[in-house]
């Protein structure tokens, strides 16, 4: 059984009079630990197949079955909660809280989840160490660098050790540098065991995955693998194993 | 999301936009502190107005002339249009009512007291030995007046306080003769202060036998008649038995009017409540403006943070942790708002009791809990529509939004 499978997913919206087919007859299946990027033109419907996979949105048809169960028919909590200790999200514009810490939204998800105090603080620390900002703990969002906020971010993301780690163009607003930094971390965190699927207009980060997706008007055009390549050794970024 | 982090998230939000918090604050303290003024105000007035008649004591029963009832046209309204007059005869008839202990006639006018060269204007008091007890005063000095019936107009005078400072500065007072218009009369003795009650400011009245004050304004008519009743219980059988003498002494017409320290109080307790409930009905309009201030602010934050809203749900926050999280965070401004309101407005009213000593504007209990309730209670009720707006927010779209 294979952790995602999608069947006939169909996502449409209704743009005044006329109906725009982001995603039609979708079916796919991601094993645990796979790493996939999802590659395609803008409009092609990445986005809208990254927030179905992420239960943020519901197919209009199809089935969506995460690890084994229909979570298409999950109630809002009930998919809130799945989202709360299974999925990890990274966004292109980090999406920190501006009036909250590094260590404050590192902890949100802890918190969100009614993790006692102790254990929240502990497991914070832990994560700043993993991921290098043990002196930026106190900072807030607007006291730090695209990279660092991105970093923090990854943490926010992991800090439940969920199962699958979804990441929208991570690298979408960083530079060259910053952002094989990150996509380093990302792919530490897969080799660690957790899924890791990207979607990205960047070819040469679209080629380290393992699997690619091609996107073409809200069909699969292509879905093609990579054996090992020169992705699988650059596991020297920090991370933490889940 | 545990209770304690619901509270410190939304403290945190309300303190991340200072100016907009102290805003609604400040809307949401006037409203309360409108409250708490006004109704000290009002209650002040009332307690005024009351402690001015209690001081009276209960078994009191004032007769004055004229009906002034409400639909006070009867048979004897045409037949003479001014009432008659209340005399010392009514006075001493009075007393044969069983039920009937004291009484003591007033009359009242203006008058000029001369002591060697200092003059001063007076109010001057005509009534008997009896007054004393009925309006359970005090003697500083000396005696009050002597004992002896109503006709008999002696020469003696018993002054207030201020008036014996005034006059006499450090010298003794009792025995020595002052002037009232044309009359000499020896002043027997000194009222203690008491302060105001029932119009007359004791501390500068000369009070002198009711005869002797009738001679001095050339009169023989009655300003009023204190009577005292046989107990509490009697104020009513007492009552019924004063009105068939005076109507018998009046060819059955009983054109005068009788009320009681409980009537008067009665009246004026609703009056006044009366008054204190409407300001404080106009008090909480304010803090249903500042009520429909709390939801718009709230609307703006909801707006402001789509983004953090989406970015919550994506990490799992249920609509439920949403929705509570706004409220109290509406909760927690509308309570600074009314503790800060409700310190205001003992600020106001502490400023009336320091202006106007003589009001005891203390905001009543009642009317401090309904403003800290009201103002709570506007608060979240304005707040649940922002917040289930928030809970609602599709988190697709809210985290589009930036
Ligand atoms: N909320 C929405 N309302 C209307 N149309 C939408 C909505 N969301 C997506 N679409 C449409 O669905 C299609 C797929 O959108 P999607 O955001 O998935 O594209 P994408 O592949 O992520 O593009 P990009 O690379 O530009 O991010 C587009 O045509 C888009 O206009
Ligand atoms: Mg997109």
């Amino acid at each position: 059984m294979a952790q995602i499978e999608l069947a006939g997913i169909d996502r449409s919206f209704t743009v005044g009079d006329s109906r725009v087919h982001a995603l039609s007859a979708l079916s796919l299946a991601i094993e645990a630990g796979e790493y996939v990027a999802i590659m395609g033109p803008s409009g092609s419907g990445k986005s809208t197949l990254l927030n179905l996979l992420g239960l943020l949105d519901r197919p209009d048809a199809g089935h969506y079955r995460l690890e084994g169960r229909d979570v298409t028919t999950l109630s809002a909590d009930e998919q809130a909660a799945v989202r709360r200790s299974r999925i990890g999200f990274v966004f292109q514009s980090f999406h920190l809280v501006p009036r909250l810490s590094a260590a404050e939204n590192i902890a949100l998800p802890l918190t969100l989840a009614g993790i006692a105090p102790p254990e929240r603080e502990r497991r914070v620390a832990r994560a700043l160490r993993d991921f290098g900002l043990e002196e930026r703990a106190r900072h807030r969002p607007d006291e730090l660098s695209g990279g660092q906020r991105q970093r923090v971010a990854i943490a926010r993301a992991t800090i439940m050790q969920p199962a699958l780690l979804l990441a929208d163009e991570p690298t979408g607003n960083l530079d060259r540098h910053t952002g094989e930094e990150v996509t380093q971390l990302l792919e530490a965190l897969n080799a660690a065991g957790t899924t890791l699927i990207v979607v990205t207009h960047d070819p040469a980060m679209g080629r380290r995955a393992r699997r690619q997706l091609m996107m073409e008007d809200g069909r699969l055009k292509s879905d093609s693998r990579r054996q090992a390549g020169p992705a699988d050794e650059s596991h020297t970024a920090p991370g933490s194993a889940p | 999301m545990s209770p304690a982090d619901t509270l410190r998230f939304a403290g945190r939000a309300a303190f991340a936009y200072p100016l907009r918090t102290a805003l609604m604050v400040l809307a949401m303290a006037i409203g309360v502190a409108a409250v708490v003024v006004l109704t000290a105000l009002g209650d002040g007035a009332r307690r005024y107005v009351v402690g001015e008649f209690a001081s009276l004591g209960a078994n009191l029963v004032i007769v004055l002339p004229g009906r002034n009832e409400t639909g006070g046209v009867n048979a004897g309204s045409f037949i003479t249009n001014t009432p008659r007059d209340l005399t010392l005869a009514d006075a001493s008839a009075l007393l044969r009512a069983p039920l009937v202990s004291r009484i003591a006639p007033l009359s009242v006018g203006n008058s000029e007291i001369a002591v060697g060269g200092r003059l001063r204007e007076t109010m001057v008091l005509g009534t008997t030995s009896d007054y004393i007890d009925v309006r359970h005063l005090a003697l500083a000095e000396g005696r009050f007046l002597p004992q002896e019936s109503l006709g008999h107009a002696s020469a003696v005078a018993v002054i207030g306080g201020t008036l014996r400072r005034e006059l006499f500065g450090n010298e003794a007072a009792v025995g020595r003769m002052i002037r009232v218009g044309d009359t000499r009369l020896r002043v027997v003795g000194v009222m203690a202060a008491s302060g105001q009650g029932l119009g007359f400011n004791t501390d500068e009245l000369v009070i002198v036998p009711v005869a002797t004050a009738q001679a001095m304004f050339n009169t023989n008519t009655l300003f009023r008649i204190m009577v005292e009743v046989r107990g509490r219980d009697a104020l009513v059988p007492a009552q019924r038995q004063m009105e068939d003498i005076l109507r018998s002494r009046r060819e059955g017409e009983l054109d005068v009017t009788l009320i009681t320290q409980d009537a008067v109080l009665g009246t004026f307790d609703r009056i006044l409540g009366a008054l204190t409930l409407a300001v404080a009905g106009i008090a909480a309009i304010s803090l249903a403006v500042a009520g429909i201030l709390v939801m718009n602010v709230m609307l703006v934050a909801v707006t402001q943070r789509t983004g953090e809203i989406g970015l919550l749900k994506a990490l799992g926050a249920t609509g439920g942790d949403i929705r509570r999280a706004f409220l109290v965070e509406a909760a927690l401004l509308s309570l600074a708002g009314a503790l800060a309101g409700y310190g205001l407005g003992q600020l106001g009213a502490w400023g009336i009791r320091l202006a106007y000593p003589v009001l005891p504007a203390w905001p009543p209990d009642w009317a401090v809990a309904a403003g800290l309730g009201t103002a709570l209670f506007t608060g979240l009720l304005f707040g649940v529509l922002p917040a289930r707006r928030a809970a609602r927010l599709d988190p697709v779209q809210a985290l589009a939004k930036r």
